[in-house]
C-alpha cells in the first residue's frame, strides 16, 4: 500500500512542534518517544504499520482546538484516532503526522430521558454509552462488533453499523449533534437535541467522512428504551440460495426482525470447533432475532417459522430460555475470533442488493477456487452487508498480495451487482484505490469539493478515502499556494 | 423549462446564465423564488422496484401518486410519510419524489423511523455548472465515500438539481390504533408524549392536535398493537382518561391532518415550522404570542400560526430552528425563510453553495448567502 512521502520540512521541525504543543498541553499529553509512538502505528488493519511523528492525547475541546491550530499553522498532517479499531486503516498514521487521540475524552456530559438524548465526549466507547443509561433501561442502538472497545468518535467518522441496524439504523440515523473542531482550530456546533435543523445537512456530511472534515469532540446521540424482551432463532439450510430467498421473503412479509445474520458452512465449521455452540453443520445458518413482549415475540416467530418452512430448512431452533439464546448468538459473535484462530484473514465489507445474494456467493466460491485462497462468509443478511473473510498466510511470500487482489475482485463484483465497496467499515486506505470502480471522476470531484471547503490544506487524515495520487496532489498544491 | 432527460437537464443548466427557480411539482414552495422556472416533472418514471430488497429507484419528477400506487400493489409504503402541503400552503399540482427529497419532507413518523433523508439511499444530480454526479447507490448500508445524499436532501435544489432518487421503502403495517387524551396544557402534553416515547411500546406518532388533544399512534400486527395499547394506557393513566380509537379510516384522517398541518388551511397568519428540543416547546409557546400551535414529534416539531409579519425568531427564548413556511410576498421579503445559521456554519454553507453552484443560479436567495 503506497503512502505519501513524508514532508521533510515537517520532519525537520519536530522539536519546534513539540515545544509549541507543550505550551498548550500538559507533559503527559504529548507523546514523542519512539517506543511509545509505536503504540499508534496501526489500527485493526494490522497488515499496515507506520509510527507517527507524535501522538497527542488532549482532554478537552479547547485542547483539541489548540493542537489543531498549531498543526494548521505548521502544515502538519493530523490523523484523528478513536480507539483504533478500524478494519479499513482509517487511523493509520503517516510518518509526518500527529496522531490526535480522543481516548481521554470519555465523559458523559448530559443524560436527558425526557428528550431521549445523551451528550458525551467522543472518546467514550460505544458500549459505555449504553452503560451510562442502562439504569433507566435505555440504550444507544448502533452496535458494531467492536462495541466494547470502539469510540463514538470513530463510529461517527465511519458511520458505523452493527447487527441490529436492520431495525434501528446506523450511526447517522442516531446522531443528533456534534461539537467539532475544524482543522484551523475553530470550534463549531452542529445540530443539537432537536431533530432537524433548517439549512444544509452538515451533520449528515460529517458523519461518515472518516475524520477528514474535522475532529468531533462531543456528540449528542439518540437513546431509546430497551424492548421488553428479545429472542433469536437459528435456521439451517442446505443451500445458500434457499437461505437468501428465505431472508427476502421474511423482509417482504413485513416482519421487521432486529437482526438477520448469515454464516456459511466454512464459518460454521470453524466456529463450532472453537465455541461449541451446537450449530448444525449445513450450507447456511441464519440467526434471526425479534423483539417485544413474550406474546409479540411468539407471534413474530410463528410467522418467521411459517415462511422458513416453505423453504424446507434442515433445522429451526428457537431459544427456549436465556441460556439457549446466548448459545445461538455465541457462535455468531465468536465468528471473527474463531476464524483468526485458524488463519490470518482479511475481512471485506461490500454491500449488495439482497436479491443478488445467491449469485454473489456463487461467484465468490468460484473466485476462491481460482485463487486457491479459502473464503468464509458471515454477514448481515437483512441489509445485504457482506463480510467475506479471505484466509491467507501472512508469513508466506505473496499471499497478502494474492489475498488483496482477490478482495478487490470481490468488491468489484459487489459494485457490479448494484452494491458498494463498503457497508459499514469505511474506505480508509484499504479501499481508496478502488473508489474509481464505484464512482466516476465527477462523482469523486463532488465529494472532494466538500473536503476542499472543510479542510483546504488537506491536512486531516491524509491518504485515506480518495485515490492517493489525487489526494496527494491536492495537499501539495494547497500548501504550495500559500 | 421542462427537460425530459438528465442530459437535457445538464445542458440547460450548463448554458443558463440567469437564475433558475427549481421546481418539482411546485407543491412545497416557500414563497416566491426569482428566475425562470425549471421543472423536473419530465424526469419521469420508476426505473427499479425490488420489493424483496425494499428498494425503489425513480426519476426525480416521478409523482408521489405514481410511487404510492406502485408501493400499494406490493403492500409497501414510504415510512417517512411525506406531508402533502398543498392545502395549507395553497399550492396546486402533483408532488414529486425529487421535491420530497430536496426538501427532506418528513411526517409524523420522523420520531420513530427517521426523516426522509434517513430513507434516501442514493441520488443523481446536476450541479450548478451542469455537471452530472451521483452519490450513494441502492443498497441499505453504504459508507463508500462522503454522504452527499444527506447533503442534497434538504438542500432545496441549491447545490444541484436532483435527477434521480433511490429510496428505502418499508412494508405496510397490518393495523394501527390511536390513543387520545383530552384537556392537557402544552406542558402536560409534552410530558405525556415523552412518557409514551420513553416507553418500550414503540409509539410511531405523538402529537398535540389543534383541539388540544394528545394523540399517540401504535402500528404493527394486531395482537402486538393491542397489547402495547393496553400497556401504554397504564403508563399514561396519570395524565387523564385515555380513549382508544381503532377505526382505521378515522385514525388515517387524524394523522393525515396532523402530518399535513391541515388545521391551518386558510388561516390568515404567517405559518412557521419550528424544530426544538421537545421539553422546550411549552416555554416557547408561552413567549410567542401565536394564534395557534400544533405540536408533532412529541413536541419537537411546532407548527405555529403567527400574527402577520411578527418575526417568530426574535421571540425565541430557547435554541431551535424556525422556517417560515407561508406568508405573503412582502413577508417573505422581510424575513429569511430559513433560520440564520451561526457564523462558522453559515460560512461553510455559503462556500458549499458557491462551489456546487458557481454561477449562483440555483434557487438564489432561498437559503442564505453564497460565498
Amino acid at each position: 500500500m503506497d503512502m505519501p512521502r513524508p514532508d521533510p520540512i515537517v520532519l525537520s521541525r519536530k522539536s519546534e512542534l513539540v515545544a509549541r504543543l507543550l505550551t498548550v498541553l500538559p507533559q503527559d499529553a504529548v507523546i514523542e518517544d519512539e517506543m511509545e509512538t509505536r503504540a499508534y502505528e496501526c489500527d485493526a488493519l494490522t497488515a499496515y504499520k507506520c509510527p507517527p511523528l507524535l501522538a497527542v492525547l488532549p482532554r478537552s475541546t479547547a485542547e483539541v482546538s489548540d493542537v489543531l491550530r498549531i498543526c494548521y499553522d505548521m502544515n502538519v498532517p493530523v490523523v484523528p484516532r478513536g480507539s483504533g479499531t478500524s478494519l479499513a486503516g482509517g487511523a493509520l498514521p503517516t510518518a509526518d503526522c500527529v496522531i490526535l487521540g480522543v481516548a481521554r475524552m470519555n465523559d458523559v456530559l448530559e443524560t436527558d430521558y425526557t428528550n431521549r438524548v445523551i451528550r458525551v465526549q467522543s472518546g467514550r466507547t460505544n458500549l459505555s454509552v449504553s452503560g451510562a443509561v442502562a439504569e433507566e433501561d435505555f440504550f444507544y442502538a448502533p452496535d458494531p462488533s467492536s462495541q466494547l472497545a470502539c469510540a463514538i468518535a470513530g463510529n461517527i467518522a465511519m458511520n458505523s453499523g452493527g447487527a441490529h441496524c436492520l431495525k434501528y439504523g446506523v450511526t447517522t440515523n442516531n446522531l443528533l449533534g456534534v461539537t467539532m473542531v475544524m482543522m484551523d482550530g475553530e470550534i463549531v456546533e452542529i445540530g443539537g437535541a432537536h431533530l432537524d435543523s433548517g439549512g444544509l445537512d452538515l451533520l449528515g456530511i460529517i458523519c461518515g467522512s472518516e475524520g477528514q472534515l474535522g475532529v468531533v469532540t462531543e456528540a449528542t446521540l439518540r437513546i431509546l428504551h430497551k424492548p421488553e424482551g428479545a429472542r433469536p432463532v437459528l435456521v439451517g439450510f442446505d443451500s445458500n440460495e434457499v437461505a437468501g430467498a428465505c431472508v427476502s421473503d421474511i423482509i417482504q412479509a413485513g416482519v421487521l426482525p432486529v437482526a438477520i445474520e448469515f454464516m456459511d458452512r466454512r464459518v460454521t465449521e470453524v466456529v463450532e470447533n472453537y465455541a461449541h455452540a451446537g450449530y448444525p453443520l449445513c450450507e447456511a445458518v441464519l440467526i434471526i432475532e425479534v423483539e417485544g413482549s413474550e406474546a409479540e415475540i411468539d407471534a413474530q416467530l410463528a410467522l418467521i417459522r411459517e415462511i422458513a418452512e416453505r423453504h424446507n430448512p434442515i433445522e429451526f431452533r428457537e431459544a427456549k430460555d436465556a441460556d439457549e439464546a446466548s448459545r445461538i448468538w455465541l457462535g455468531r459473535k465468536s465468528a471473527f475470533g474463531a476464524m483468526g484462530q485458524i488463519n490470518d484473514y482479511m475481512c471485506l465489507d461490500g454491500t449488495i442488493p439482497v436479491s443478488s445474494l445467491p449469485m454473489v456467493l456463487r461467484r465468490i466460491g468460484e473466485l476462491s477456487k481460482e485463487s486457491g485462497l479459502e473464503v468464509g462468509n458471515v454477514f448481515h443478511a437483512g441489509d445485504g452487508n457482506m463480510h467475506p473473510l479471505i484466509l491467507f498466510d501472512a508469513n508466506k511470500d505473496g499471499d497478502l498480495e494474492l489475498c488483496e487482489a482477490m478482495g478487490a475482485e470481490i468488491l468489484k463484483l459487489c459494485v457490479e451487482a448494484g452494491g458498494c465497496l463498503t457497508g459499514e467499515h469505511g474506505v480508509g486506505i484499504e479501499k481508496r484505490d478502488l473508489m474509481g470502480y464505484q464512482y466516476k471522476p465527477a462523482d469523486l470531484d463532488a465529494q472532494m469539493a466538500v473536503k476542499d471547503i472543510f479542510d483546504p490544506k488537506w491536512l486531516l487524515n491524509p491518504a485515506k478515502v480518495f485515490p492517493l495520487d489525487v489526494s496527494d496532489a491536492k495537499r501539495s498544491a494547497q500548501i504550495a499556494a500559500e | 423549462m421542462e427537460p425530459t432527460s438528465e442530459a437535457e437537464l445538464a445542458d440547460l443548466i450548463s448554458s443558463a446564465k440567469a437564475p433558475l427557480c427549481i421546481r418539482g411539482g411546485g407543491t412545497r414552495l416557500l414563497g416566491p423564488i426569482e428566475g425562470e422556472v425549471l421543472e423536473t416533472s419530465g424526469l419521469q418514471g420508476i426505473s427499479l422496484y425490488e420489493s424483496g430488497a425494499l428498494t425503489m429507484v425513480a426519476g426525480a419528477g416521478t409523482t408521489l401518486d405514481e410511487i404510492g400506487a406502485a408501493l400499494k400493489a406490493e403492500n409497501q409504503r414510504l415510512a417517512f410519510e411525506p406531508p402533502d402541503l398543498r392545502d395549507v400552503l395553497g399550492t396546486t399540482g402533483a408532488s414529486t419524489i425529487g421535491g420530497v427529497a430536496a426538501s427532506n419532507a418528513s411526517g409524523s413518523r420522523r420520531i420513530s423511523v427517521g426523516a426522509c433523508r434517513d430513507f434516501m439511499l442514493g441520488v443523481r444530480f446536476v450541479d450548478g455548472a451542469g455537471i452530472v454526479a451521483k452519490n450513494g447507490g441502492r443498497v441499505m448500508k453504504n459508507v463508500t465515500g462522503y454522504d452527499l445524499v444527506k447533503l442534497m436532501s434538504g438542500a432545496f435544489g441549491t447545490l444541484g438539481v436532483l435527477s434521480e432518487v433511490s429510496l428505502k421503502v418499508m412494508p405496510k403495517v397490518e393495523m394501527q390504533l390511536c390513543l387520545r387524551i383530552e384537556g392537557l396544557n402544552a406542558k402536560q402534553a409534552v410530558a405525556a408524549m415523552s412518557a409514551a416515547l420513553g416507553s418500550p411500546f414503540e409509539v410511531s406518532g405523538a402529537a398535540q392536535a389543534l383541539d388540544g388533544a394528545v394523540v399517540l399512534r401504535l402500528e404493527g400486527f394486531d395482537a402486538s398493537v393491542r397489547y402495547r395499547a393496553d400497556k401504554l394506557t397504564q403508563v399514561l393513566a396519570g395524565f387523564g382518561t385515555v380513549e382508544m380509537l381503532d377505526d382505521q379510516a378515522q385514525c388515517d384522517t387524524l394523522w393525515r391532518d396532523i402530518r399535513d398541518a391541515r388545521g391551518f388551511t386558510g388561516s390568515t397568519g404567517d405559518l412557521w415550522r419550528v424544530s426544538v428540543k421537545p421539553s422546550d416547546a411549552p416555554e416557547l409557546i408561552d413567549t410567542l404570542g401565536a394564534h395557534a400551535v400544533l405540536l408533532d414529534w412529541g413536541g419537537g416539531l411546532m407548527w405555529v400560526d403567527m400574527p402577520k409579519r411578527a418575526d417568530l425568531r426574535a421571540r425565541m427564548s430557547v435554541p431551535g430552528h424556525a422556517t417560515l413556511m407561508r406568508s405573503d410576498d412582502k413577508g417573505f421579503e422581510q424575513v429569511a425563510r430559513f433560520h440564520p445559521e451561526a457564523a462558522p456554519l453559515a460560512k461553510i454553507s455559503a462556500e458549499l453553495r458557491a462551489r456546487f453552484d458557481p454561477k449562483g443560479i440555483l434557487n438564489p436567495g432561498l437559503m442564505g448567502d453564497v460565498a
